[in-house]
């Protein structure tokens, strides 16, 4: 017997890594379309709040609420609500493509909230200024907010992936795959303590990659 | 040329209206350095914002160039403000773009203009207000007197008519202010281009405007040349920026131990520098202690006022003879 299976005698490696690769495309896809869904919808926020350039008091006390609502239900009821909201979009309820769905719902408007709290950071004497030079609410957004807030939205982004890493491990309990999967089934209802600990080792270590991948990406946009 | 008429402003603060500006009229002319001064709250900064329309007058009209600019919209709006450069006194510069870049931004804000148009802009504006080495660099690594040169260079890139100065030496020590100064006086000599600048210093506009507006609580309390303003101020509050620039704050004209009639003598342009006390003085015989006093320039032309004690039987002659060579004389009450 090899050391690993010495250490290790209830796990089956390939299925592993079958997992660790369900739980990164889990991650990558629901993470692409939060930042897609989030991003604007955070800007949105922004501006429409009070005092800022295109201030709508109620369209963002509405905005602000849908928000809070989704940020509010814990992760593990909205994924059994969106089962047919997943149905309708995907085909599936359940599986990787299936998870997705309730991932996005689950992060995108606490991205959004991110990254609004990242552009109220920006210098408002900046934004007059570009006022001042004949900008448009758009070039401002794209050419001053953005790229001025760029290490916060970066940061916001790490904080964001971090806890999509969380939720694709919930996803494993209603059958979406992948680590938290492996952990759920094998390691607590199987009573196999090996499982337990390589799955949130595997965990552990992704997060940590994602989170000095973001550090690093901050230090090297960060000009103040 | 700037004109408002009876322009105000009203800010809604907590359902109540309150007056930042009472109704201004002004007109500033195409050309010339115009300071706006006023203790903070003043509504200076409200005033300057009118101009560009970051801020609406609540009632009466703003005029630019004759135009009744008051209500401009979306593109035309935008192209107003284009042709109005504004500098900060915090700078306002984009921290995540290079100093070329920041000064690049308005230039590709408004589109038709190739890569290389805007590099051949970049490096001539660099140039003119010094810092073509810095080009590369960002604003963090940069001196707040660096930082204001590239807010001028910013400014200027558009080619603007107006350039509006926000507290623009506000934040600078007293070396750099003195050579940001000089280098807005060199482009309103060398590009002919109207200066509006508010402040809160009298030494800013004694330096570099032509004429002075005096705001207090909304009110323009006081206008005019900035020879006559700061050496004839007939407002309280213009009296006392006026003591602050002399650093006589505090002190009246209370001179203990000293007899005889007090008088302000304010010379301006060349009889500053003639020898006209030893004349009057060898001609009439009077006596003077020379109090206090200050000789320096206003923007080019220089000028003295001097407070003295003067005593002789012939005072009446020799207070003639001052104001026969141009002298303006005032009595000092004590």
């Amino acid at each position: 017997m090899s050391p690993l299976q010495t250490l290790f005698p209830n796990i089956d490696w390939p299925e592993i890594a079958q997992a660790c690769l369900d739980t990164l495309l889990m991650l990558g896809g629901s993470l692409l379309f939060t930042l897609v869904l989030g991003l604007p919808l955070g800007v949105w926020l922004f501006l429409t709040a009070r005092g800022q350039l295109h201030a709508k008091p109620k369209l963002y006390g509405v905005l602000s609420l849908v928000v809070n609502v989704l940020r509010s239900v814990p992760f593990i009821i909205l994924m059994i609500l969106l089962i047919p909201v997943t149905q309708a979009i995907t085909g599936v309820s359940i599986g990787i493509r299936g998870a997705i769905v309730p991932l996005v719902i689950g992060a995108a408007p606490f991205f959004a909230r991110l990254v609004e709290t990242a552009l109220r950071e920006v210098d408002r004497g900046v934004i007059e200024a570009s006022q001042a030079m004949g900008a448009t609410t758009g070039q401002i957004v794209t050419r001053v907010l953005l790229p001025e807030s760029r290490p916060g939205l970066i940061a916001a982004t790490t904080v964001t992936a971090v806890a999509l890493v969380g939720y694709t491990a919930m996803g494993g309990i209603v059958g979406a795959g992948g680590l938290g999967a492996l952990a759920y089934q094998y390691g607590y209802n199987g009573y196999k303590p090996d499982y337990m600990l390589v799955t949130v080792a595997l965990l552990v270590v992704l997060v940590q990659i994602l989170q000095s991948i973001g550090d690093r990406l901050v230090g090297r946009y960060s000009r103040r | 040329m700037i004109r408002f008429a009876a322009a105000s402003k009203s800010y809604a603060v907590d359902g109540a209206l309150v007056p930042a500006l009472h109704p201004v009229d002004l007109t500033i002319e195409a050309g010339e350095v115009f300071g706006i001064i006023g203790h903070s709250g003043a509504g200076k900064s409200t005033l300057l914002r009118l101009i560009n329309l970051l801020e609406r007058p609540t009632s009466g009209k703003v005029f630019i160039d004759g135009r009744d600019v008051t209500d401009a919209q979306g593109a035309d709006l935008r192209r107003l403000r284009a042709g109005i450069g504004m500098i900060f006194q915090h700078f306002n510069l984009l921290s995540s773009r290079t100093v070329a870049d920041n000064v690049a931004f308005p230039l590709r804000l408004h589109g038709g203009k190739d890569d290389a148009t805007i590099a051949a802009r970049v490096d001539e504006l660099l140039e003119l207000v010094g810092l073509a080495a810095h080009a590369r660099k960002y604003p963090a690594q940069l001196s707040g007197g660096q930082k204001q040169r590239v807010g001028i260079a910013r400014a200027l890139a558009s080619r603007p008519s107006i350039l509006l100065c926000d507290e623009a030496t506000s934040a600078l020590d007293p070396q750099t202010t003195a050579s940001v100064l000089e280098l807005l006086a060199d482009i309103n000599r060398r590009l002919g281009l109207t200066i509006v600048l508010i402040t809160h210093e009298m030494d800013v506009v004694r330096r570099v405007c032509d004429r002075v507006a005096v705001l207090d609580a909304g009110h323009v309390v006081e206008q005019g040349a900035v020879a006559d303003v700061f050496l004839h101020p007939r407002h309280a509050t213009t009296r006392r920026f006026v003591a602050e620039a002399d650093h006589r704050e505090g002190r009246g004209a209370d001179f203990p131990g000293v007899s005889g009639p007090l008088f302000r003598l304010s010379f301006r342009g060349d009889a500053t520098y003639s020898p006209l006390l030893s004349s009057v003085v060898r001609d009439t015989g009077v006596e003077y202690n020379l109090l206090s006093g200050r000789v320096d320039r206003i923007k080019d032309v220089p000028y003295g006022q001097l407070t003295l004690a003067m005593h002789g039987e012939r005072l009446d002659d020799a207070l003639a003879q001052i104001r026969a060579a141009g002298v303006d004389i005032e009595e000092v009450a004590r």
